[in-house]
Parts: C-alpha cells; structure tokens; sequence
C-alpha cells in the first residue's frame, strides 16, 4: 500500500484516537503533576439546634482568587507520585533501614495503599487469566463436536456471564454467597460450621472474586477459540485421522499450533482487562480487603468528598505504565515472530 | 393541591414558575419528608428528586456545575462542610425574608451571620435492643459499652443467638463513622488544636478501636459488608438482640411491614458511654434543606417553596410523630425522640465540622479494615490512617 493511501487510510482512526485517548492522557498526567491551592481558613461562628459554636471554615472568596490565578493549582512535580500513597519511596526506604527481617520489609511495603492494590490486581490478572484461556478453549472444543441443532441454543447459554453486566453479575453473587443466600447457607451445612462466611476472611474474598473473573471472561475466550475453531484446515486433521492420531493428538499437534496466535491475543485481552478489574469489587463489597488500581482512581474521585483529581491523575498513569510492562514480554514476542515469518 | 388552597395562609407552599430537583440521602425519613415537598411543590412545577445513599460522594461534583444538575440538596452538619468550603450553597436570607416560613430560630442554620440551611430533624446513633431476650437473661439494660459487651457476650453463651449485636461497619463511610462515635465517646480530638494535623493515634484512638474491635466480634461475620440498612435487616430478621444505628431508623423499624412480634419487642435506649467517660459514645446530627448556588434564581426560589414549606409544616411533623425528631415549629414530640434528646443534654457532641474533617473519616474509612481483621496492631492502622491523611490534605490544600 502506497505511504499516501495508508496515510488516508489510517487518518480518521489516528485522529479519533488522539482526541478520545492521546489528550485524556496528556491531560491527566498534566494533571497528576499539580495539587490544590492553598486552602485559607477563618473562624467563623456557626449557629445550628446544638448551639453557636466558633470554627474554621474555608475562605470560599480568597479560595476561589487564588484558584482563577493558578487554575491548574500548585505544581507538585512527580510529588503526588512518590506519595505515601503511591510509591512511597520515603516510606519504603525507612521500612527497608528500620526492618529487621525480609518479611517485615514485605509486610511493611504491602500494607501501603498502592502496592497493597498491585498485589492484588497482579494476582487477580495472573490467576484469572490462564484458566480462563484453558477453560474457553476446552469449552469450545466441546461445542465444536456438537449437533447443530442444539449448537445455538448452548452457545448462547455459554457467553451468558459475559453479556451479564459485570457489576449486576458480581450483586447477584454477592446475594448468594450470603450466609443466608443458597450458596452461602449450602457451603455451611457443608462444612457443618455456621460462622463460615466467604464475605468475612480475605482469602476467601480473594477467592471468591477470582473465581467470579474466571466464570465472567471465560466466555470471551471461548467466542474467540470457537471461532478461529472453524478456519482449521480439515484436510491435514482427516489425514492424521487416517494415520491413527488419536484425538488427544489431533488437537494436540494440528489444532493448538493453529491457535496459537489466537491464544496470544486472548491473553493480551485478558491481561488488559483483567488488570482493569473494578467492578466485582464494589458488587462484592470487598472494598476493605480487595482493592485494585481502579478502584484506587474510584476511591480519589467518588470516596472523598472532594475529588482528588492530582492523586487519581497518578494513579491513572501508574496503572498505563503497568500495562505497558505486563504487555511488553507478550509485544516482544509477537514482534520476534512477525520478523521470522517475513 | 394547587397554590389555591394556601391562599392567605402562612404557608410559602405552591411555586408557580421554575422546577425542582432535589439530591438527598436514602432512608424512610426522608421519604417521608419529600412527600411533603412534594406535595407542597403542586402541579405547576417540575418535581424531582434523587435519592442516593451515595450523596455524599455526588453532591460536591453534581453541585460544581453550572447549571447545577440539582437545585437543592438535603444537607447534614456533615455533608454541609464540603458543599461550603466550595462556595455551593447560597444564603437564604432574602427568602426567608420574602415568604417568613413559620420556623423556630434553631431552624435557621447560621454561618458567619447568613442563613445557609434550615434543620428539620435531629438525629443521632443510640442502642436499640430486644426486651424480652434481656429480660429472659436477667441483663439490665446496658448504659455503657463495656456492658454492652457483657450482655451480647451473655446472650451469645446462652446460645440463643450466634451473633447478637450489630452496627454498621461497612468498609468505608460507616465503619469511619463508628470510629468517630467512639473515639469522641473517648474524649478524643480529631485534629490538634488549632492546625489540620491529625491526632488520631493515640491511647484514647487505641482504646476506641480496641472496643469497636470487641464489639465486632459479637456481630455478625460479615459485618464489613453491612451498612445501616442491612443492620436494620437483620434486626427485623430476629438474629440481633442489641444494635447501635440511627434514631430516624424508628420510621422504618416500627412501622407495620415486617414480623410484628419483633417490632413490639423493640426498644430504645440511650447512647452508652465508654471507657469510663460520662460523655455517650455518638454524634449529633440535623439535617436540613440548602439551596444550590449554582441554580437559577427562579428554580431556587421554587426549590426553597417547596422544601421550606414541608420544614414548617407542624401537620406533617405531628402526623409523623415517631419517624424522628422534628425540629419543626409546634411539633409535640413523639415516643422515640428520647435517645437524642437524651444525647444532647448529657454532652454528646454534633459532628465535627472542620472543613478537612472529610478527609480524614475517608481515611479512617479505608485504613482501619486490617486491623479488625486482626491482621495488623491498633497503632499501627492509626498511624495508617495519620499518613493517608497528611497524604490528602497535602493535595488538597490544608497542610
């Protein structure tokens, strides 16, 4: 293609994403990098049912000059970003100095905000994502070999926890893992112990949203799986069947060399996505034991009752970066292997 | 009913022009009350309202814009703070002037000499707690918290009940609230004086959260997933014997939905004490209407109309006796005001209004979880919540 052509061809698409993605971006790392204005206080005497009392409050009008004089509000540099509740490097290096143990150390960095909601993004994004490759393709292996007849009907029950919406999904959940909901009351007389409660503990809060991201994507893989299902070539599949290749085989050594790339971009997907992980924290209500970086950005801009757009700016940036390292391997690679091909 | 019908009354009840749009709290009171709004708005004006337990987290940002999505908002001595130190809310005096709504002057919420809101109800969190389980173990009522745990600890060896005290600990709004409550209860100072820096960690804070901590531990396990209106679940599914929740929770506990033999055995009592403090361990509250700044004239004055007329309405305050305490002029007084009445004259304080406290109740909202998991030492969650503090009152501008 012509660099000319290519360049039409591409624009309208190169300049929607510069307007709807580049400048969000730009903005808020701009934004990231300022804090609020000074706020200026005065006493005032406040009258309500319980009496008059003096206190401070917020000079709105001196507030509101300093803010037309520096809209933006002070500039902090990478200060938001190395925070205590970002990087912390201060808090990390007084940690590593006064530890007397690795594992007070860990302790110590896990327990602040931001790695306390890596951990558990890393570790929802890598316990989810291989299952849910392994699960969609064994699932749609399976519909393959269906009947057509009833072929429509399972697929569509298949994707069902992928149209669900994710936070309506993760609430009817919620209400059945309750101690008094159907699986909750089952899962005590189970287990003949009824303090039992998978909301209570961390780990089996954990548990229970990694298995919710598991039955929420694995329809996606499968879609994906199912359909590059039908681009295998049939002749070298009804040779080897000839040869007595076993199933097993089968898909072995002809199926899974031909998905490969496809499993490559599923994994690319769900990592991206599965890094993003959000809404069955709030559906669940594991607010204060699960967090992730996007519920950090929610926490700055929704929990306070001022938006802390500096601090929510930074997270924001800190979680592209990390995608952008999660991916690199899995670029890389594919990179590697156009290269050979050509 | 139409502006006919209060042809020549007091009552400032009947906007014709502009339209109403009101953000407020979600629970039973205030339903109630916005009957009354609008009823009071007629059929001449827009009517809406939105009721949110999220408010406080939208009215700062639904607010900010110009026009305001909202016209009005139901506002705490809580939520008022944030919506000030913006500038949000508009004075109110040249309204009341104008239609001089029959309101007792402890109505008329003054800062710095303007009227910014008008209280309609007080409030306050107390105990709750059933009759005849107390009566059937011999416990009196418990008047401190430490007794408290006593008597949940009593029923909960008798085996009658698995877990038989409840509060709201959701993570997050309600779980710092607790805090608050008994940290006060303690004697304790948010803030040291005269400064935004936080003095949370201390021994008062310790000894706070080291009874919250006990108090959990006779609740229900997943009492970080519950918040009032869960609580108030459980109560009336009959697996709780003593609870900590709101007085305008009276509307929704004692009314005729739910298992009457629980509502018949359901009393209030006053707000403990704790630690050997006189002072009963909870906040003070009223909620009031405010207008936005950010609305046209004419929806504000339709706005105010309408709310300020159901806010000086002794028919809906006395019709509605026990759904709370009204502070509305010429209401008589119910049965269930007693608790709040009782908190105010023995000392409890309002809520603190200082304009950085939000900041940090969202931090003790987030940072006190693990240590009530029993994962990490009560200093150690304090000094938590001191450092996500200074981290967001530096960026916000306080310190």
């Amino acid at each position: 293609m012509p660099h000319k052509t290519f360049f039409w061809f591409i624009f309208p698409t190169g300049l929607a994403m510069l307007l709807f993605i580049g400048l969000p971006i730009v903005s808020s790392f701009f934004q990231s990098l300022h804090i609020e204005n000074q706020q200026i206080l005065m006493e005032v005497e406040n009258c309500d049912p319980f009496g008059c009392t003096t206190n401070v409050r917020v000079d709105v009008e001196a507030t509101e000059k300093l803010k037309e004089e520096n809209p933006l509000g002070r500039f902090n540099g990478i200060g938001t970003y190395v925070d205590r509740n970002h990087l912390a490097f201060d808090e990390i290096g007084e940690a590593w100095n006064s530890s007397s143990s690795m594992g007070e150390f860990k302790d110590t960095v896990l327990n602040l905000p931001f790695y306390k909601a890596l951990l558990f993004t890393l570790t929802f994004c890598f316990t989810v994502t291989p299952p849910v490759i392994f699960l969609g393709f064994i699932v749609a292996l399976s519909i393959n070999t269906l009947a057509k007849s009833i072929k429509g009907l399972i697929v569509f029950g298949t994707i069902l926890p992928m149209i669900v919406t994710p936070l309506i999904g993760s609430l009817v959940l919620f209400w059945m893992i309750d101690s008094q909901g159907i699986i909750g009351a089952s899962i005590q007389i189970l287990f003949d112990d009824p303090n039992l409660s998978l909301k209570a503990s961390s780990n089996l809060t954990w548990i229970t949203l990694i298995i919710y991201g598991i039955w929420h994507n694995t329809p996606f893989a499968f879609v994906v799986f199912y359909a590059a299902l039908q681009t295998v070539p049939q002749d070298p599949i009804e040779a080897a069947y000839i040869d007595g290749a076993s199933r097993f085989q089968r898909v072995r050594y002809i199926v899974i060399p031909h998905l490969y790339p496809v499993a490559t971009f599923i994994m690319l997907i769900c990592l991206m996505d599965n890094f993003r992980v959000f809404e069955p924290i709030i559906g669940f209500s594991a607010e204060g034991v699960a967090q992730s970086l996007s519920w950090m950005i929610y926490q700055d801009l929704r929990n306070e009752n001022k938006m802390l757009f500096g601090s929510a700016g930074a997270t924001s940036m800190l979680t592209i970066l990390g995608i952008a390292i999660l991916l690199t391997p899995v670029l890389i690679r594919t990179w590697k292997e156009f290269r050979t091909e050509r | 009913m139409t502006s006919g019908a209060f042809a020549g009354s007091h009552s400032p009840c009947g906007p014709t022009e502009g339209s109403i749009n009101i953000l407020a709290n979600e629970f039973n009171t205030y339903r109630i009350f916005m009957d009354e709004v609008k009823s009071c708005a007629g059929s001449d004006v827009d009517f809406s309202v939105t009721h949110s337990v999220d408010h406080n987290k939208l009215q700062v940002a639904a607010l900010s814009a110009n026009p305001s999505e909202f016209s009005a908002k139901l506002v705490t001595n809580g939520s008022i703070t944030p919506l000030m130190n913006d500038g949000l809310l508009r004075p109110l005096d040249d309204l009341i002037a104008k239609y001089n709504p029959n309101l007792n002057d402890n109505q008329k919420i003054t800062i710095d000499g303007k009227i910014y809101a008008v209280a309609f109800m007080a409030n306050a969190q107390h105990l709750w707690y059933r009759e005849s389980i107390l009566d059937e173990l011999g416990i009196a009522v418990p008047s401190t918290y430490e007794e408290v745990i006593a008597a949940a600890q009593k029923i909960k060896d008798s085996g009658k009940m698995a877990n038989p005290y409840a509060g709201a600990f959701k993570s997050g709004w309600n779980l710092g609230q607790e805090f608050v409550n008994m940290y006060l209860g303690h004697g304790g100072e948010f803030f040291k004086s005269g400064t935004a820096q936080p003095n949370v960690n201390n021994e008062k804070g310790v000894a706070a959260l080291n009874v919250i901590k006990s108090l959990t531990e006779l609740s229900n396990p997943d009492f970080l997933t519950q918040d009032t209106n869960a609580v108030k679940e459980e109560w009336e599914s009959g697996n709780v014997a003593l609870m900590h929740v709101w007085n305008s929770g009276a509307s929704s506990l004692l009314d005729d939905e739910g298992d009457q033999a629980i509502r018949a055995d359901t009393r209030l009592a006053p707000s403990p004490s704790v630690g050997g403090g006189s002072i009963p361990a909870t906040t003070l509250w009223w909620d009031g209407i405010a207008i936005a700044t950010n609305t046209s004239d004419e929806n504000a004055e339709a706005s105010f109309r309408a709310l300020v007329g159901a806010a000086s309405s002794a028919e809906l305050a006395n019709e509605y006796a026990d759904a709370t305490v009204w502070l509305i002029k010429d209401y008589k007084g119910g049965n269930t005001a007693g608790p709040v009445v009782d908190a105010a004259t023995r000392g409890a304080s309002p809520y603190p209004s200082f304009p950085h406290m939000s900041l940090l109740h969202g931090a003790l909202s987030s940072e006190l979880v693990e240590f009530l998991q029993g994962n990490e030492s009560a200093e150690k969650a304090l000094a938590d919540v001191e450092a996500a503090y200074i981290a967001k009152a530096t960026e916000q501008g306080f310190l």
